[in-house]
């Protein structure tokens, strides 16, 4: 909006300069073209359109009665399954983001090389869904449960890491000198220097992939990484709407649980 | 706790204040009981040394065989990242275009009540469900293909952009919107000049990240049928045609890094 | 209050309601029901000249400003401007009727990230359309009077620069000029000098007092600064505890109605 000149003020806009102003105009030119080209390209087929209003109906149709028989059977236990596999990924995942955090932050390891290498292992982790994650470690380990939490932790490495590291580094420089002035050993630099600066946002961090991490491992078992996800599964392919619509609710109940736990341990201890 | 003779009480209570380091109870007990749980949902999901043994020897073969990438297949791959690249871009678009009118709706430091309530409603049902949850529904509703995963991530957008943006509103400086309101500005004037340019360059980062997130999950919905690379993926990983699905992960991640610095540039000439 | 010599309270004079250009009846505000911020004030303003509005902090000066233009809903009164009652408008008409209500603020309240020149044409926004006013086509007029008014207050040189960049005085001044570009007939100015150095307040009650005269529109002033007060309005209107306990011209206003006023002595030692 602000960058839009106008007739009423022609005259030119003096807190940017002409580069600037190129630099700006190139990126809204890149975004409408990027749309324009996307909306113009994407396949979409019409008749699918046509249908959706009838496909929804049919769909809500025999969503309706929902199955709440079938919680006990068949939700329950893989419900709970997720649960576990959301928390020990994100253990796992903290266990290994916290060196390379550790590694990535400048402060900490004034190394130039191995703070890009340890980057370079944040952003790989990030880049790679938990659902690409999973179908590689379904190959390793088969299905099930392992491979789940094995996705969850090694995709949680990337936002935990980065996040830590970037928490590493706010930290402040004095009370580290004043630690390293009285010849303490690292590892006590790092547990009683940087541990305490850290350790509110350390938290506010696991709390908050935990959260997500809770949503990812609904999912999960989609490609047989164990949950919920393959009682979803499996229903979907017997077009069991009813049973569908019980598990989505159990998922939507879980989550809400999620939120209210994190927000009042987040209030307790933050 | 023993208050018995009235002498003992002030020398107890002078050795406890002297302890460098009290004893947090709480907090061992917590830990205590994390280790507890920790244990028993291993036991419960039957992670075994043994597994894990096996796993590795798996894991090797399984690497062996990713190497070298395949890209022999690169007309196929090619025509799966297009399409979730137009998924991310149509669907950050659309998102934008919903999030900016509901999340000034939600906002409550401009809005009255009854109008907040239904929009923060419909960004809470917005992020509910995971994108790939979505994305089944949205399957069944319009059909395989990419479409659906354009709708499945504009609701992800409108969920987490909505939340993002109506927070940086409540956030603004009521006093610049009181000035532009008492020279008798009409709504929709007082929220261009006096909202817009407080809030423009925070808009302009949540939107980038958003852009982010929508081409990882882009990558993604095809496994469940709603266009994009995913599907590639899936059908190659069922195959076993491990060394084409090296050659997909590798575009991916080098799609997605390409994507982050490009956001980053852009956030730099914005000066977010 | 009841110490005070009657002739010093000319609030109510009925022949002053006809001429009047804004009086206030009975106006009274609670914030938490039942305790009266304003306990039913009953002022005329001439159509010309400065009014200057003194009294404690928390006193309701800033409240009975801010429910002239209705920045504050009032809660029983009338405030009849121009022979409507503002306090019974529709939104609709209260917007039109504030266009002819220029305000200053105490903190300025610049759009920060805008230019100094689309802060002054905010004057404009109650009358061109927001379509317009979005792709900044303001009339070429209401430009060339933007740029008259920012070389009035001394900023022509700044028409470009960023709000955030000026400094306290050159923000209030920027200020007046959102203002006055709105041609208003009535101006409220809500503690201008208050965030100003004693020099740069001095500036910027005679600039408003200057263009309160060269284009004939009256100003009521709420100030803290007793000695401004006396300088530069023709009227002073004292308050305390919500009630207006005189209404004078300056010279009549002696150290025992600043005692009522203000409470106590010792802060005039």
């Amino acid at each position: 909006m602000s960058g839009a000149p106008g007739l009423a003020i022609a005259r030119e806009w003096q807190r940017f300069t002409p580069g600037e102003r190129l630099a700006r105009f190139v990126v809204y030119l890149g975004v409408v073209a990027a749309i324009v080209a996307s909306i113009q390209t994407v396949e979409v087929i019409p008749e699918f359109i046509a249908d959706a209003p009838e496909q929804i109906g049919d769909m809500l149709r025999r969503m309706w009665p929902i199955a709440w028989g079938f919680y006990p059977e068949g939700v329950q236990a893989p419900l709970l399954e997720s649960l576990h596999i959301a928390t020990l990924g994100t253990v796992a995942a903290v266990l290994m983001a916290v060196p390379v955090a550790f590694l990535a932050a400048r402060n900490v390891t004034p190394h130039a090389g191995l703070n890009y290498f340890a980057k370079l292992i944040l952003v790989s982790a990030r880049s790679v869904n938990t659902l690409i994650w999973a179908l590689f470690f379904v190959a390793v380990f088969g299905p099930g449960a392992l491979a789940g939490t094995m996705a969850i932790a090694f995709h949680s490495i990337g936002f935990t890491g980065k996040l830590l590291s970037e928490a590493l580094e706010e930290s402040n420089r004095g009370t580290i000198e004043a630690l390293q002035a009285t010849g303490a050993p690292w590892l006590s630099v790092a547990i009683k220097g940087y541990w305490p600066q850290v350790k509110p946002a350390f938290w506010a961090i696991v709390l908050f992939r935990w959260d997500i991490n809770v949503r990812e491992s609904a999912v999960l078992g989609l490609v047989g990484a164990g949950g919920v996800g393959m009682a979803l599964d499996t229903a979907l392919n017997l077009f069991q709407w009813d049973r569908v619509a019980m598990i989505l609710v159990a998922i939507l109940g879980v989550v809400i649980a999620a939120e209210i736990v994190v927000t009042g341990i987040r209030r307790r201890i933050l | 706790m023993t208050r018995g003779g009235p002498l003992s009480l002030p020398r107890e209570t002078a050795a406890a204040a002297r302890l460098a380091f009290p004893p947090n109870w709480w907090a061992r007990a917590a830990w205590l009981a994390f280790a507890v749980y920790f244990v028993y949902a291993a036991a419960q999901l039957e992670f075994t040394p043994a597994r894990f043994a096996a796993g590795l020897e798996h894991g090797a073969k399984f690497v062996s065989r990713l190497f070298p990438p395949d890209f022999h297949r690169w007309a196929l791959l090619l025509k799966g990242m297009v399409e979730s690249l137009q998924i991310a871009v149509v669907a950050s678009a659309l998102g934008v275009a919903l999030s900016l009118p509901l999340s000034l709706m939600a906002a409550r430091n401009l809005m009255p009540a009854w109008l907040t309530w239904p929009a923060r409603l419909v960004m809470i049902f917005c992020r509910s469900f995971h994108p790939v949850i979505v994305a089944i529904l949205f399957v069944k509703a319009v059909g395989f293909g990419a479409l659906a995963g354009i709708l499945a991530l504009t609701v992800a957008s409108v969920g987490f952009l909505g939340k993002l943006m109506t927070e940086a509103i409540e956030e603004i400086s009521l006093k610049q919107v009181e000035a532009v309101r008492a020279s008798g500005a009409p709504f929709m004037s007082v929220v261009m000049f006096a909202v817009v340019p407080q809030v423009f360059g925070r808009f302009v980062g949540f939107v980038a990240y958003e852009t982010d997130a929508n081409l990882r999950n882009s990558t993604m919905v095809g496994i469940v049928g709603a266009g994009g690379i995913g599907g590639t993926l899936f059908a190659a990983f069922q195959r076993f045609d491990y060394d084409f699905v090296c050659a997909i992960v590798l575009t991916i991640i080098a799609l997605i890094m390409l994507g982050e610095v490009l956001t980053m540039r852009i956030k730099r000439i914005f000066r977010v | 209050m009841s110490s005070l010599p009657a002739a010093a309270v000319e609030a109510s004079r009925p022949d002053a309601a006809a001429t009047a250009a804004l009086s206030v009846r009975g106006l009274v505000k609670e914030y938490v029901p039942g305790r009266q911020v304003l306990a039913g004030i009953t002022l005329d303003f001439a159509p010309r000249g400065m009014t200057a509005v003194i009294g404690p902090s928390g006193t309701g000066k800033s409240t009975l400003i801010r429910c002239i233009n209705r920045l504050v809903e009032p809660t029983a009164g009338e405030i009849v401007f121009e022979g409507r009652d503002l306090a019974r408008l529709g939104k609709r008409e209260l917007r039109a009727a504030r266009r002819h209500i220029g305000m200053v603020f105490q903190e300025y309240n610049l759009v920060e990230r805008l230019t100094v020149m689309e802060n002054v044409l905010c004057g404009r926004l109650g009358y061109v359309s927001p379509a317009k006013a979005w792709l900044r086509r303001f009339p070429a007029r209401d430009v060339a009077r933007a740029f008259e008014l920012l070389d009035t207050v001394g900023l022509g040189a700044f028409a470009q620069a960023r709000a955030d960049s000026l400094s306290g005085g050159q923000r209030q001044r920027v200020g007046i000029a959102r203002a006055v570009m709105q041609q208003p007939r009535l101006l409220l100015a809500d503690e201008p000098t208050s965030s100003l150095d004693p020099k740069t307040s001095v500036e910027i009650m005679a600039l408003m007092q200057a263009l309160s005269e060269t284009h004939g529109f009256p100003v009521i002033v709420n100030i803290h600064n007793v000695e401004l007060a006396r300088r530069f309005a023709g009227r002073i209107v004292g308050m305390t505890g919500g009630r207006v306990v005189y209404d004078g011209p300056p010279e009549r206003l002696d150290e025992t109605i600043l005692k009522t006023i203000y409470g106590g002595e010792d802060w005039l030692e």
